[in-house]
């Protein structure tokens, strides 16, 4: 008898997946590639039709274009970064691209007075990006606790808070820009680890810039600019952080099923807060990098591209509802997004044209993950 | 032997209604005890109140002597009390060793504990001795287990239970929506706790079901209990008579018989 029911059991895992037809499988495997075969489709169609309209003059994959890139996506990487975490934990933050304002003024505003005060250059810089990821954490416990405990929707809370946001960062800038920093922090912003010159008499040169002129100057190359080596070790933070550990293991436990979460002793509140805390820091981090990328502070430099992180974050797989998602995801799907918005621009296509193609794709990545639902089956109700 | 869990006179009020009306209730180790009853007789108030859902007006519970008040349901599960509902406490974006180390993570040290990230390897390894000690196999732990059937969850659940070393189960209408060879692994599955020493309390409308696994059952009928019965001793005809109200030893006998 016992013997009998035992072998039901070894016939009921049989009902799993492993029942998948070969052609389910196949499409299984493709909707989960997908993204990284579309950006090296991307890139490939790119670098053979920049070749063909231009009679072979532009090159698509130079050294100089793939750096413009990353610097391209860092601000817009950093915010979908944050956004990550709280798509995955089933909420939405609306108030990242004005949070990035408001910390570029912040840090403007920390550095200038630093340094006016005597503190020497780089313990300034340092103020500066304390001071905005402080400002960035300060909106995002706003935002924490009112989700979390006034539980007021993630939509609302973060959409009202935005426009506060909006008003401090333009209150505090008193219009929209924050000038007058010392001349030195553009390097922070734009200097890199590595300048290679091509060419005869050039070569590669590590942290220092070579004092170069002349045609060797239109030959210099930046390799791994700081703000881009700064987001890449936030992006290591976060993969690590998602992945593996026990903070990311709760933001998709409570994606998933808050109920589940709360049952099991997670602490939920405490967790949803610390996400928009999360969320509203990395801004900051944008913040400050923009602030030394342009030597100063802007109070609208963040609002645009609030909505290209978020197309970033879906491109990348992550579920608008919540429990599933990559950081490797959003980094394709940044890219996905900056590869399209330069090869346009390389191809002389009218910039208006970016927004259509980005438009499309991010309805196209959804309706791919979509189709893998039905394929799997995602909410089996048997 | 002395019970594992005993409630006495339990009262719990909504309002002017009385959900719970006085309501003793023992559980000894190694036993399965059905709670029976229409829609509204209150035996899902009862069970909600052991688990820390709810508080109780009036009356105690004792659990493994102790008086114990659960605030939270957190806090029955942490005395060893788990309640197993249906879907509501897994992820189901999560493999089955992440479902049964749910907020309970097991992490490795590196560097000196600098580091620490999740042990997954070994969360699986202990999820699968966990599964194989009930006799369940799944084709593949490492994947979220919204793809396994309702049945298959359902055994997850409960071996997550076990895992934790649950000291007494409460099981919600375990084998609702279920297919016919799920539900008897389920019944299979309690008859396996029961023998390891777990009891378990088992709520549920499927007649056939009560009288395969339990072997006591009690019924309760607007907010009281109207008897209580070795299983063995009875017959559907007999329990439905109580579930309507056509039976009641409380009025027969003056007071409620109990035959445990």
């Amino acid at each position: 008898m016992a013997e009998r029911e035992s072998r039901a059991v070894i016939e009921m895992g049989a009902i799993g997946p492993t029942a998948m037809s070969s052609s389910k499988k196949f499409i299984l495997m493709l909707s989960k590639v997908w993204a990284w075969v579309f950006l090296g489709a991307m890139i490939l169609f790119f670098i053979v039709s920049v070749q063909i309209t231009s009679d072979g003059a532009v090159n698509f994959l130079t050294i100089r274009n793939s750096q413009n890139i990353l610097v391209a996506i860092t601000p817009v990487l950093l915010l979908g970064l944050g956004q990550t975490f709280v798509i995955i934990g089933k909420g939405i933050d609306l108030s990242v691209g004005w949070v990035m304002s408001l910390t570029s003024v912040l840090a403007a505003l920390a550095i200038r007075g630093a340094f006016n005060d005597g503190i020497p250059l780089f313990p300034s810089v340092v103020i500066g990006l304390a001071a905005a990821v402080a400002g960035g954490a300060l909106v995002g416990l706003f935002n924490g606790v009112m989700i979390a405990k006034l539980k007021v929707p993630a939509f609302i809370v973060t959409l009202g808070s935005s426009f506060i946001v909006r008003g401090v960062a333009l209150l505090m800038a008193e219009n929209t820009t924050v000038s007058g920093l010392p001349r030195g922090i553009r390097d922070y912003g734009n200097n890199a680890l590595v300048y290679y010159i091509r060419g005869e008499g050039g070569g590669l040169y590590f942290l220092e810039r070579p004092e170069v002129s002349g045609p060797l100057l239109r030959n210099l190359d930046r390799i791994l600019p700081y703000p881009v080596v700064l987001t890449a070790f936030v992006v290591a933070i976060a993969i690590y952080a998602l992945r593996s550990t026990k903070f990311g293991r709760h933001t998709y436990a409570i994606g998933g099923n808050t109920e589940a979460a709360v049952r099991t002793g997670i602490p939920v509140d405490r967790h949803i807060i610390m996400l928009y805390v999360m969320s509203a820091s990395t801004a900051g981090i944008a913040g400050f990098l923009s602030t030394l990328r342009f030597s100063a502070g802007s109070a609208v430099i963040g609002d645009p591209l609030l909505l290209s992180s978020i197309a970033a974050v879906i491109i990348g797989g992550v579920s608008l509802f919540g429990g599933a998602g990559t950081v490797v995801g959003t980094v394709i799907g940044a890219l996905i997004v900056a590869v399209l918005t330069t090869g346009l621009v390389m191809l002389n296509v009218q910039p208006f044209w970016q927004f259509i193609v980005v438009g499309t794709v991010v309805i196209l990545a959804v309706i791919i993950d979509q189709s893998r639902d039905l394929i799997v089956g995602r909410a089996q109700s048997d | 032997m002395d019970p594992i869990l005993s409630i006495r006179g339990m009262v719990k009020r909504f309002g002017g209604l009385v959900a719970v009306n006085s309501v003793d209730l023992d559980v000894y180790p190694g036993e399965v005890v059905a709670l029976l009853g229409d829609n509204g007789a209150g035996k899902s108030t009862l069970i909600k109140c052991v688990s820390g859902v709810h508080q109780a007006d009036e009356g105690s519970i004792d659990f493994h002597g102790q008086r114990v008040n659960f605030s939270r349901p957190i806090d029955a599960q942490r005395q060893g009390i788990e309640t197993i509902y249906q879907d509501l406490a897994l992820a189901n974006n999560l493999d089955v060793g992440a479902n049964i180390f749910l907020g309970r993570e097991v992490q490795k040290r590196v560097l000196g504990g600098l580091f620490r990230p999740l042990n997954d390897q070994y969360m699986l390894d202990e999820a699968k001795a966990a599964l194989d000690a009930l006799e369940i196999h799944f084709p593949n732990l490492a994947q979220p287990i919204e793809s396994l059937s309702g049945g298959q969850r359902q055994a997850v659940a409960i071996a997550r239970a076990v895992y934790w070393e649950a000291k007494m189960m409460i099981m919600d209408e375990p084998t609702n929506n279920l297919g016919v060879p799920e539900q008897r692994k389920v019944l299979e599955l309690i008859r396996k706790l029961r023998d390891q020493g777990v009891p378990v309390v088992l709520i549920s409308h499927t007649l056939p079901d009560v009288f395969a696994v339990s072997d006591r059952l009690i019924v309760m009928h607007r907010g009281r209990k109207v008897t209580e019965k070795k299983t063995s001793e009875t017959d559907t005809q007999e329990v439905v008579q109580y579930m309507v109200g056509a039976l009641d030893d409380t009025h027969e006998g003056g007071e409620t018989r109990g035959t445990a």
